[in-house]
């Protein structure tokens, strides 16, 4: 077996637990944002913010992994400018999965809440408590990960596209139980 | 015992205060507190204090002194907490704007180190707490620094839904600091 040609299974695994961890707490965080004050909310704050280190931690568990373990390369068809753009939101995919933590942790160190992951280990705080950065900070962690919501989304139409339309394996290297789809048969020309 | 006690109460009566009632530096002084929310320590504080102490460290039996919280003025992380502290379940600031402290005795509890035990005053709920404070003279100023560990719920400070200790715990420790001068 070649690890140019496929995925390491850790790879596969981390991978589908961030998937859902990430997907979840955009979700989380959307919902708990439109509830009223209540004890509910602030229990929900403390697990959208144990769910942020702990993606934090898995995306930095995930970056070492492929930096030893390079991943496959992308199938033979692309053009230049597709193989790019894989790259580029590969990147930038990585530098959101670090940033949307980083700044909700901030955000919430400026508002003066400690983030105690599962109420446990303290994470120090790098802020002190002041109002109008936290204001700042809002806007950026909420554009952060907006931004990854839909960098997300992105990424799954495009696999979605290399399985349906381009019938290569891209999907299907990152989902095994899955079997690239037979080649397109081509209608008889006249 | 009894005889002693009247002489006593007979000469502070007899003599002139030898300190005037003195209000504190608002500016300098604070009250904050420590919450804990789901287990993690979040500080707050109140921007509006005012107090009026009558102290002598020769004679800290004969203490007077009143201190008033501006309720209203709760200064928590976000403004959606600030909001809910105002409302019926936590302070209810409209029905009771101010927090109250009034001093009935204070001794001595070693150098430069005291205990006052006074009542205090809350959502209409008086309940009598004991805080040690420690004195500190420099300058033209007298700084007064202690601390006391309050049951939230004595007070009915979150009640119904927030009444549960374990997302905010009953104790929340009480910290302040008088400057007044000398």
């Amino acid at each position: 077996m070649n690890y140019t040609q496929r995925y390491t299974r850790t790879a596969i695994a981390l991978h589908w637990i961030a998937a859902v961890l990430i997907i979840g707490n955009l979700a989380w965080g959307l919902y708990m944002v439109s509830l009223e004050f209540s004890p509910a909310k602030l229990k929900y704050y403390s697990w959208h913010k144990w769910n942020g280190v702990t993606i934090f931690v898995l995306a930095a568990a995930r970056l070492l992994w492929r930096l030893r373990h390079p991943a496959p390369a992308l199938p033979a068809h692309m053009k230049p400018w597709e193989l790019r753009a894989a790259h580029a939101s590969h990147i930038l995919l990585y530098v959101l999965f670090f940033a949307g933590p980083l700044t909700g942790w901030l955000f919430s160190s400026a508002q003066g809440f400690q983030t105690v992951w599962f109420g446990v280990l303290p994470i120090p705080d790098l802020l002190g408590k002041d109002r109008e950065l936290a204001d700042v900070l809002k806007v950026v962690h909420r554009s952060t990960v907006y931004a990854l919501g839909v960098l997300i989304a992105v990424h799954a139409a495009a696999a979605l596209k290399h399985y349906l339309a381009d019938r290569d394996d891209v999907l299907t290297r990152m989902l095994p139980f899955l079997k690239p789809l037979p080649p397109k048969v081509l209608p008889p020309t006249p | 015992m009894k005889r002693i006690a009247l002489l006593l109460a007979a000469a502070a009566f007899a003599l002139p205060a030898v300190a005037a009632p003195k209000k504190i530096d608002a500016s300098k002084s604070y009250i904050r507190f420590v919450s804990k929310q789901m287990n993690v320590p979040v500080e707050g504080k109140f921007r509006t204090i005012d107090g009026t102490v009558d102290f002598d460290p020769a004679k800290p039996e004969s203490t007077k002194a009143e201190f008033e919280v501006d309720l209203g003025s709760i200064d928590m992380g976000t403004p959606e907490g600030e909001t809910e502290a105002k409302r019926p379940l936590w302070f209810n600031v409209p029905q009771f704007p101010k927090g109250k402290f009034t001093v009935s005795s204070v001794k001595a509890a070693g150098p430069g180190k005291f205990e006052a035990t006074g009542a205090l005053t809350i959502k209409g709920i008086t309940q009598n707490i004991t805080t040690s404070f420690t004195l500190n003279d420099a300058g033209s100023t007298r700084t007064v620094d202690g601390q006391f560990t309050l049951k939230r719920l004595q007070f009915k400070i979150g009640e119904k839904q927030w009444a549960d200790t374990e997302t905010v715990a009953d104790d929340v420790l009480v910290k302040y600091r008088f400057v007044l001068p000398l």
